[in-house]
């Protein structure tokens, strides 16, 4: 655990369109976070969010960076890609709506859960979006 | 029951070293091959049951604490795969039998499923 008004930096770059290495990122925070000792079940759910935020930017996105922020009581992260912007930010928050093809469904993901499954892994959420430019998200979960 | 309980009951053929099977009791078990199906309502103490032979089932159940996997389907998974599943130390059992079959003879010997959280 970081100490007192200091905070742990990692920062991942995703690679574009290469669905066999998404998720390496998410591994890596989560055994850095391990590492740090922070709760497991906190874990679990910063895993689910980053996970759910690396696996869209990779189908959607082309790729993009993650940052990681990690302060003595709270982790801030943050997920930017510079892909097609979400055009109805309501639309894709619900529960099943999915604009992924079945090809990305025979892989495993595209079942319309992966934003309410950040928001319901973490305590705070936001989504700044602009087509033809792209899409930063922000959590943060508290320890 | 442990890993190798489970094995023998599905009569399933272990994939993945030997030495990465753990010392967990296994009690419940979630099958899907939609992987945010499995983050939304599995744990640590579950079994995954999935077709999906990429790595996203397995990323998944890492980043779960999961740590063994039942794949259906006689096809040879990759040799990537299996490496892969060897590194995240997850335990990858093939079964001889259909998804439905499987989970039945899971449930027949006790396990239970997950509910809703």
């Amino acid at each position: 655990m970081p100490s007192s008004n200091k905070c742990v930096k990692f920062t991942y770059e995703v690679p574009n369109d290469d669905f066999s290495r998404a998720g390496a990122a998410s591994s890596s925070l989560k055994n850095s976070l391990k590492q740090l000792q922070i709760d497991p079940q906190i874990i679990k759910r910063i895993s689910i969010a980053i996970y759910e935020g690396e696996i869209n930017m990779v189908i959607h996105a082309n790729g993009g960076t993650i940052e990681a922020l990690i302060w003595p009581d709270h982790i801030d992260l943050t997920l930017a890609d510079v892909g097609p912007g979400i055009p109805d930010i309501d639309k894709a928050m619900q529960l099943g709506f999915s604009t992924a093809s079945a090809d990305i469904q025979a892989l495993g993901f595209g079942a319309g859960m992966g934003l309410p499954n950040m928001k319901k892994n973490t305590d705070e959420m936001s989504i700044e979006t602009e087509l033809g430019v792209g899409t930063t998200i922000r959590m943060r979960v508290n320890f | 029951m442990t890993t190798h309980e489970l094995i023998y009951v599905i009569d399933g053929r272990l994939l993945t070293k030997e030495d990465n099977i753990k010392d967990v009791e296994l009690s419940s078990a979630f099958a899907s091959d939609m992987m945010s199906h499995v983050l939304a309502f599995a744990n640590n103490k579950a079994v995954l049951i999935t077709a999906l032979y990429n790595a996203q089932s397995l990323r998944t159940a890492d980043l779960l604490g999961i740590s063994c996997l039942i794949l259906i389907g006689q096809n040879d998974p990759d040799k990537d795969f299996i490496e892969l599943a060897n590194d995240l130390e997850i335990t990858l059992i093939q079964s001889p039998y259909s998804t439905f079959v499987t989970c039945g003879m899971l449930y027949s010997a006790g396990f239970t499923g997950i509910k809703k959280s």
